[in-house]
């Protein structure tokens, strides 16, 4: 690697060599270098290959600005070398290249000429045979673009973070401005962040959090995200001072997008960072005193500088300074062309808005250094909700109102720099040197001047339209490189001023960043019952339900359902949503809400609710038991837990009743013990009478279980003699366990959700939200005698209960047996006398105890009685099933109630 | 949509700590039409502009309360636990 001697400013570390691999091939660098820096000075000049043309593309802006070194890094694409810090042993890739950097078939598309790719020239090619789209598709997306994804990713190790931040004044820029903002702000007592993204470390400030080499990505409703690293902080701040600074822009000339054509900045960056030379011989040209700045300190870093061609008419202080350096800069000049093949090897000069032959001059040179004046970097703060106007005298859109609690300083606000005198910095023409070649607009997306004056042609002739058809300023540079000279070449073609041209709309993110650090921490929460670990000692099949991770079965969900019909079984329903709903009034505020009463239930008994909406529509169901006068324990189902409770809250928020609701659901758990030898089980662990008239269905009792208090509900949850017993959720897997022994010489077998399933649809109980739907009510659902209308109360629902009791619903839930065995997929259509579409099965399963399909659908109200038949058409095949309103299984409650 | 917004219990937190519950709408006081009912039921005033709302804390406190505020900046006036009559419900 050639370095210049020790420069006063630099970055890197001298003494600490670090190793990385560019393309498989070894590269060296130092400490501080960034893989740009360092394969520049291993004399690597091609970075990347355009968007379309695959043209080379070399270092421009060394500031993380433009497109033009994005490579992939250690797999992952969109990344941009110029600023990217070497890394030991990172591997660098480049990108859009095929088979290489250096032999890229896809060259083809630029020499063969613009004809092949102008605005829409994929819309306009592609369009016929329409069938053939796919296959065009796929090949184009190949040849263009800038990076692949892998299609499988493999859990990413890659850990990101959120971090969220609220500060008194979030500044973002570490330059002198954004410094000073946040020492004067931290100094009167203000919690102040301050955000930097460049290379260069920023000296602490006392009471300022400083956040280095990190991007602020947009402004979003007052929240920054800014990326640093590995954590995205969301940063909230009261006030926002921008102190972005301004873009240096490039000049629109014939092969302004070859390797070796750099802006100033960029050429000044090299050396000072990383004291890597940019080239042996210049040319410069510029607009402002910036290029002739450079010019002298790159004359005195060692580089032969062979023109100077300043656009402005009359010659400067700098001007004067260069000629004492023996350099004489040609006034009124600009650049028409770079040539060279795989880099620049000479540039051609002339005056300004003259061409031809002989007034052009040939330089030859290996680095062509451009300065066409600053653009503020107004993007973060147009996304806060400022405004710009054109400036004619800075020849740049500048900010003009600001929005409160937003201030700009610096080279964003247009406070130094260019501006005061007019000859400070001249308005460079929209394009010149057309006729030597392309003249690249955008250089991520390969626009020249040309196609935005076929788009203008062609009628997009407004910036907005522009931009979506040439894609000119949505590539990854954002519009740093491109916005400014798309509006010149707008103005020229349309004939209109740049204030009437106006500007795109400055949309986040501004700065490319990983989805991973967007997505945060990969964080899927489960809840798991606290008897989850026998689950998984007895292998069972656990899956997801809702937020809970469940058993579904342990191996053999029919013969799991049998042995609750023929011994017992024993099922983890902690999952249940338990509240305690408890004090003077609770028997009240249930009778508002449930559109039966529970203000007559008894201590000791338990019923059956369905809760509706307003709107006489099921919201959920569960069962209620009274435990004494003032308490009341209501169960939700498992989805429903987290609504009812809010829902249960907002009405008594509303109502404000003497009524207390806790929330139970995560502190008790649950397990429902059913079939023929429950009560035996139940009666060898516990004091109980057990005996069908000492406990009855649907009464609810307290009792210790091995040890542990229970709440024991009598009731019919699969159709068999059950208990569900409720305990501390502490004491899950010892309650189990006491249970599985009792059990074990009667044949208990634990059984997961998916024979409940069947179960439960033997009973035709509902299961809401899947046989239920947002416009089911009780009457539709066929449970008319869960609404009181005659109840005293008013109740929620009850006004459209009231009409619906009367109104013949369209369709209603019934159930349905098949005779052939086959299981129709829930959501199968029920067809009408016609053939159309009348309703859908919700449930279905195979009983194995009934031996037949059967399951439950809404069907047309006049087909919803016994011995009716329906056709079901499920994805073409066609099923007669025949209606059954009462359940599968024991329809008149005999065994439950044994 | 970002803004902060003060619980009455807990104080200021991120929006997004919250459920909203929409505006307040008053039920009905007494048996309503199928017209009114159904403009209960479905029909907001959808207002730009300061209006009284429900919010939950969903993730903090559980509680219900109420806030105004200016769905056009999303500037949050006041917010407060409810008082008699100011859910608009009737029951």
């Amino acid at each position: 690697m050639s370095r210049l001697e020790k420069q006063p400013g630099e970055l890197i570390n001298r003494l600490n060599v670090i190793r990385f691999t560019f393309d498989g091939k070894p590269v060296e660098a130092y400490e501080g270098d960034t893989v740009g820096s360092a394969l520049y000075a291993a004399g690597r000049r091609t970075f990347s290959r355009s968007f379309k043309y695959h043209r080379r593309r070399g270092l421009l802006c060394c500031a993380g600005q433009c497109p033009n070194c994005i490579v992939a890094v250690d797999g992952a694409p969109g990344v941009r070398a110029c600023t990217e810090p070497v890394r030991e042993g990172m591997k660098v890739e480049h990108l859009n290249a095929q088979p290489g950097l250096e032999l890229d078939v896809m060259r083809a598309t630029d020499l063969v000429g613009t004809k092949f790719t102008p605005p829409g020239f994929y819309y306009k090619t592609f369009i016929r045979p329409r069938k053939l789209w796919p296959v065009y598709e796929k090949v184009l997306r190949h040849a263009a673009g800038l990076g692949v994804l892998r299609k499988e990713q493999p859990e990413r190790e890659w850990r990101t973070e959120y971090r969220r931040r609220h500060a008194d004044v979030l500044v973002v820029g570490g330059g002198a401005a954004g410094r000073r903002a946040a020492a004067d702000a931290a100094a009167q007592g203000d919690d102040v962040v301050l955000v930097d993204e460049g290379p260069v470390p920023i000296e602490p400030i006392a009471g300022v959090e400083i956040l280095a080499r990190a991007s602020a990505l947009g402004y979003f409703d007052g929240i920054v995200p800014v990326w640093q690293g590995d954590t995205l902080h969301q940063i909230r701040a009261r006030r926002h001072v921008f102190a972005t600074g301004a873009i240096e822009q490039p000049l629109v000339f014939a092969g302004n997008d070859l390797p070796g054509v750099m802006l100033s900045g960029g050429a000044l960056r090299l050396p000072q960072l990383y004291a890597v030379s940019p080239g042996t011989r210049a040319v410069v040209a510029t607009t402002s005193d910036r290029g002739l700045e450079a010019a002298a300190t790159l004359h005195d870093a060692g580089v032969r500088i062979v023109a100077v061609a300043d656009l402005r008419t009359e010659r400067t202080a700098a001007a004067r300074r260069l000629a004492e350096r023996g350099i004489e800069v040609l006034i009124d000049h600009t650049i028409l062309a770079a040539k060279g093949g795989k880099t620049v090897d000479g540039a051609v000069l002339g005056p300004n808005g003259v061409e031809g032959a002989s007034v052009e001059k040939t330089f030859e040179c290996d680095l062509v250094v451009v300065s066409g004046g600053f653009a503020p970097a107004t993007s973060l703060l147009l996304q806060a909700g400022a405004r710009t106007r054109y400036d004619a005298a800075r020849g740049s859109f500048v900010l003009d109102e600001l929005p409160p609690n937003v201030t700009a300083v610096g080279d964003v606000a247009g406070v130094d720099g260019a501006g005061d005198d007019g000859a400070a910095v001249a308005v460079p023409p929209p394009v010149s040197g057309a006729g030597h070649g392309k003249c690249f607009a955008c250089l991520c997306e390969d626009v020249t001047a040309k196609d935005i004056h076929l788009s203008v042609e062609e009628g997009y002739d407004s910036i907005e339209l522009c931009k979506r058809y040439t894609t000119v300023t949505m590539g990854p540079c954002q519009g740093r490189m491109c916005q400014l000279p798309a509006v010149r070449l707008m103005a020229k073609e349309t004939g209109q001023s740049l204030e009437q041209v106006g500007t795109t709309t400055a949309r986040p993110p501004w700065v490319s960043v990983p989805m991973g650090i967007l997505a945060g921490r990969p964080f899927d929460p489960a809840k798991r019952s606290s008897i989850h670990g026998r689950h998984r000692e007895l292998g069972a099949n656990i899956k997801w339900a809702g937020d809970w991770r469940r058993a579904y079965d342990y191996g053999d969900p029919q013969a799991e359902a049998l042995a609750v019909h023929r011994a017992a079984g024993l099922i983890d329903v902690s999952t249940l949503g338990k509240l305690l709903v408890r004090g003077r009034e609770a028997g009240e505020f249930l009778d508002r809400l449930y559109p039966n009463r529970f203000s007559d239930l008894k201590p000791g008994r338990i019923r059956y609710g369905v809760i509706s909406s307003d709107a006489g529509r099921i919201v959920d169901d569960g069962t209620i038991c009274r435990i004494d006068d003032d308490t009341f324990y209501v169960t939700t189902t498992s989805s429903g837990a987290g609504a009812v409770e809010e829902w249960f809250s907002w009405w008594l928020a509303d109502w404000r009743m003497d009524v207390q609701l806790t929330d139970l659901t995560q502190g008790l758990s649950a397990v429902n013990l059913a079939g023929p030898r429950a009560r035996d089980i139940l009666g060898e662990l516990t004091d109980l009478d057990c005996s069908p008239e000492g406990f009855k269905y649907l009464d609810g009792k307290q009792a210790g279980i091995a040890g542990v208090s229970c709440l024991i509900l009598r009731i019919g949850f699969v159709g068999e003699v059950g208990y569900e017993i409720h305990f501390a959720a502490a004491h899950g897997e010892h309650v189990w366990d006491a249970l599985m022994r009792a059990g074990a010489d009667k044949g208990i077998r634990p059984f997961g959700l998916e024979p409940q399933r069947i179960l439960r649809l033997q009973k035709m109980h509902i299961l809401v939200g899947q046989d239920t739907d947002s416009e089911s009510t009780p009457f539709g659902a066929a449970m008319p005698w869960i609404v009181k209308l005659d109840k005293e109360q008013d109740f929620i629902g009850k006004w459209a209960l009231e009409h619906y009791a009367i109104e013949e619903p369209a369709t209603r839930l019934v159930g349905f047996t098949l005779a052939n065995g086959y299981v129709p997929t829930e959501g199968s259509v029920i067809l009408d006398g016609l053939g159309d579409p009348a309703g859908q099965v919700t449930s279905a399963r195979f009983s194995p105890v009934l031996d037949r399909v059967i399951g439950m659908a809404w069907v047309p109200s006049p087909l919803a009685r016994d011995g009716s038949q329906v056709t079901i058409s499920d994805e073409g095949r066609t099923l007669e099933a025949h209606i059954q309103t009462k359940p599968f299984y024991d329809p008149d409650g005999e065994v439950l109630r044994s | 949509m970002s803004f902060l917004l003060t619980c009455p219990n807990c104080g200021v937190r991120e929006v997004t700590d919250f459920g909203y519950g929409g505006e307040i709408s008053a039920r009905p006081k007494s048996r309503p039409t199928l017209r009114e009912l159904g403009e209960y039921n479905y029909f907001r005033r959808n207002r730009a502009g300061v209006q009284r709302e429900w919010w939950f804390h969903r993730s903090g406190c559980r509680a219900w309360f109420i806030a105004e505020r200016d769905t056009a900046t999303n500037e949050v006036l006041l917010t407060e636990l409810p008082a008699d009559g100011d859910g608009g419900s009737s029951a």
